[in-house]
């Protein structure tokens, strides 16, 4: 990664973590349905960037969200684990080959690129309400939760995506 | 020696992932377990600050209903006076001098009300002699308990949360049963193990019950809203409608029972006379 880079990313990780706990922390839409667009740091994360820091830096990430939300580990658990199979999902929904293809998410053909901010959300917040409810005879409410902030953070996501692309 | 410095070096991503993954649940798992607390919380000294720059912002847009809120209670308070001195001779009443409780003001800085287990910051901590296990109310109806303190700040644990059970009762008759939730509405609780025999009606007002050492007798907590029996069930199934809106709270109040040491103490002779 260039210094550039660096300084990119650490701007995005901290107007993102400010961004989730000020406001969007807040919205409680239906009465719990809160949209988790921090996620949005760890799908811009360089493709070619450093794996292991990766993994690292989103923990630091979900931890901080779990400091200011009270909700102790379970942000960390579910940042972790998406930054974790990443590459994975990058080869599913943009091909073998991403690593050549493209350097800027922003580039990707549009249907590629919903396919994989909607397979990492809805990833990032299954294992984010099944730790947080934690109890199987409440699988429903997880998958019902899981559904509506998924749908409301993709939507947000979307839209950001949309917002800061630059024209090329 | 080689072969697994070259297995951790191939696997160092997994590895990584696995270590995290587990230490982040295991935090989770650690504070499931009741009344532990957890030392990634709210009222550490930098998030502390940043809530209550935030609250000095916002604060100011909701003043009008505050200032509405403690009219409200002034006035109610100013009628409990009258009474008392309308009557020719004014009462002398040593247990004033002596109050069991001791009331602290404080504002919430931050409030949850859409997980399943809630939590609230307030700008009060250590500093201002607040400690674990002390009551919070507004000056509508009961808030939650505190589970951590620092210098300047706590998080008190809210009665929306799932690991809350508070002990309260009827208030035209003795029958007391815990307060729990059952996560699906804010305003809404659910009281549990009051006994058939009980008479009850909808619109009746619980209270607590005053069988802790955390909150005083008679506290308001809300109106039944509806209730079910179960044939060959022992007990009512109560759906309480709060007081209280959980979802719009400022002024709080911390409650602190001057004789809880002296209780738990007797309590604990006890427990450990039976060993």
């Amino acid at each position: 990664m260039q210094s550039n880079e660096i300084l990119i990313n650490s701007v995005r990780f901290i107007i993102l973590v400010m961004f989730q706990i000020l406001i969007l922390n807040h919205i409680n839409f239906l009465g719990f349905v809160n949209p988790y667009i921090y996620v949005l740091f760890i799908l811009l994360y360089p493709i070619n960037g450093n794996q292991s820091l990766l993994i690292f830096v989103s923990f630091l990430l979900g931890i901080c969200i779990d400091i200011f939300g009270d909700s102790v580990g379970i942000h960390a658990a579910a940042s972790v684990f998406i930054a974790f199979i990443r590459p994975y999902i990058l080869k599913f929904s943009f091909g073998v080959s991403y690593e050549y293809n493209m350097i800027k998410i922003n580039k990707a053909p549009p249907v590629a690129k919903m396919v994989y901010v909607i397979t990492m959300v809805f990833l990032h917040h299954f294992v984010l309400f099944a730790l947080e409810i934690f109890s199987l005879s409440h699988i429903i409410l997880i998958l019902k939760s899981t559904l509506l902030s998924g749908i409301f953070s993709v939507l947000l996501i979307l839209c950001t995506l949309l917002l800061f692309s630059r024209k090329s | 020696m080689r072969q697994i410095i070259f297995f951790l070096i191939r696997n160092k991503n997994f590895l990584l992932f696995v270590f995290l993954f587990l230490f982040s649940v295991g935090l989770t798992i650690r504070t499931h377990s009741f009344h532990k607390s957890a030392f990634v919380n709210s009222s550490n000294f930098v998030s502390g600050t940043i809530y209550s720059v935030k609250n000095d912002i916002v604060g100011y847009f909701g003043l009008r209903k505050e200032i509405k809120k403690l009219v409200e209670e002034n006035s109610a308070l100013r009628n409990i006076i009258d009474l008392n001195t309308s009557s020719s001779i004014p009462p002398l009443d040593s247990s004033v001098a002596f109050s069991k409780y001791t009331y602290v003001t404080a504002e919430v800085i931050n409030n949850n009300y859409a997980g399943s287990k809630n939590y609230l910051t307030i700008n009060k901590g250590s500093r201002d002699s607040l400690h674990i296990d002390l009551g919070v109310i507004s000056s509508k109806g009961i808030v939650g308990i505190i589970n951590n303190v620092s210098r300047k700040y706590s998080t008190v644990q809210s009665i929306l949360n799932t690991k809350s059970q508070i002990n309260s009762k009827l208030k035209n008759s003795q029958h007391f049963g815990s307060l729990v939730w059952n996560t699906k509405d804010p305003n809404v609780v659910q009281l549990i193990d009051i006994p058939r025999l009980a008479k009850i009606a909808v619109g009746d007002t619980i209270v607590t019950g005053g069988m802790s050492t955390i909150f005083p007798k008679g506290i308001l907590i809300g109106a039944i809203k509806n209730f079910t029996l179960e044939k060959d069930e022992n007990y009512f199934q109560v759906d309480v409608q709060l007081f209280n809106d959980m979802t719009d709270l400022k002024n709080v109040y911390i409650i602190e029972n001057n004789d809880a040491e002296e209780i738990k103490i007797l309590e604990k002779q006890m427990e450990d006379a039976e060993q």
